[in-house]
């Protein structure tokens, strides 16, 4: 009973949460939160690790829990974004749908695609993207 | 043409997204390399769409349980505020300067997963 199907160290989730890890919580958030905001995303790279050091969650449930932290975010920072006039509609619909569809097929596939060398994929198309950006 | 491509990176981004790989990353860089869109137009469009689809996330993962209640409340209250001054300093930059600054940060995210990734397949 005591495991039922949280993560372990969970098993102490009676005990009081001390303020220096309160104080701690909330500035790791407050950098989720400025980097998210600032850069319209990526926000989890940060949120996943956070939950899995600070609060002990493994890895599918720190993703997990990490989108419950982010929505909020996001929504403050898109309405920002939106008030401010930086979003048209047009390219929004388009984009969006895409969205819709690769997120599905992501999601689908996730069971099927080795993660390593994907990984490994992804951070050199980040590298080259990010540099380009740059220049 | 253009439309193609918005909805082809719209599918890309949202493919990695739903492998849980952070879609946000390859869909802003895409949508403002290859079709010039301002920086904060794309990440605006990367935020409205992620909020849409986190909607049938959190769906599906508490339905099978998989989010943790317990202490977030002090993640978001920091994140809330900050993610507030972010986007409003975002909004006042200059495209080119954000650009430049998501450049940074994207580079900067590819070392860390690309160390990630390794010590993974060490494992």
């Amino acid at each position: 009973m005591k495991k039922s199907n949280l993560a372990s160290s969970q098993t102490k989730s009676r005990q009081k949460t001390p303020v220096k890890k309160k104080l701690l919580l909330i500035l790791l958030g407050g950098l989720v939160g400025f980097l998210n905001g600032f850069f319209g995303g990526g926000g989890g790279m940060l949120c996943v690790p956070t939950l899995e050091k600070c609060l002990g969650l493994d890895n599918k449930r720190a993703h997990a829990t990490a989108i419950a932290v982010i929505f909020p975010l996001s929504l403050i920072s898109c309405a920002i974004y939106i008030f401010k006039g930086s979003i048209q509609s047009l390219p929004l619909l388009s984009v969006g749908l895409g969205v819709l569809v690769g997120g599905v097929a992501g999601s689908i596939a996730l069971k099927y695609i080795p993660s390593k060398t994907l990984r490994i994929i992804f951070a050199v198309i980040m590298l080259v993207g990010g540099l380009r950006l740059i220049i | 043409m253009n439309i193609f491509l918005q909805i082809l990176f719209g599918v890309l981004g949202g493919f990695f997204g739903g492998l849980g790989m952070g879609g946000g990353t390859l869909l802003i860089p895409l949508l403002t390399i290859f079709l010039h869109f301002d920086q904060q137009l794309s990440q605006g469009i990367n935020l409205l769409t992620f909020l849409f689809m986190a909607v049938f996330s959190l769906y599906i993962h508490s339905k099978n349980n998989l989010i943790v209640t317990k202490n977030i409340f002090w993640i978001i209250l920091g994140g809330v505020i900050f993610a507030a001054i972010g986007a409003f300093l975002a909004t006042v930059l200059p495209s080119m300067i954000l650009r430049k600054c998501f450049g940074v940060f994207l580079s900067l995210l590819a070392v860390v997963e690309f160390i990630k990734a390794v010590k993974k397949q060490k494992a």
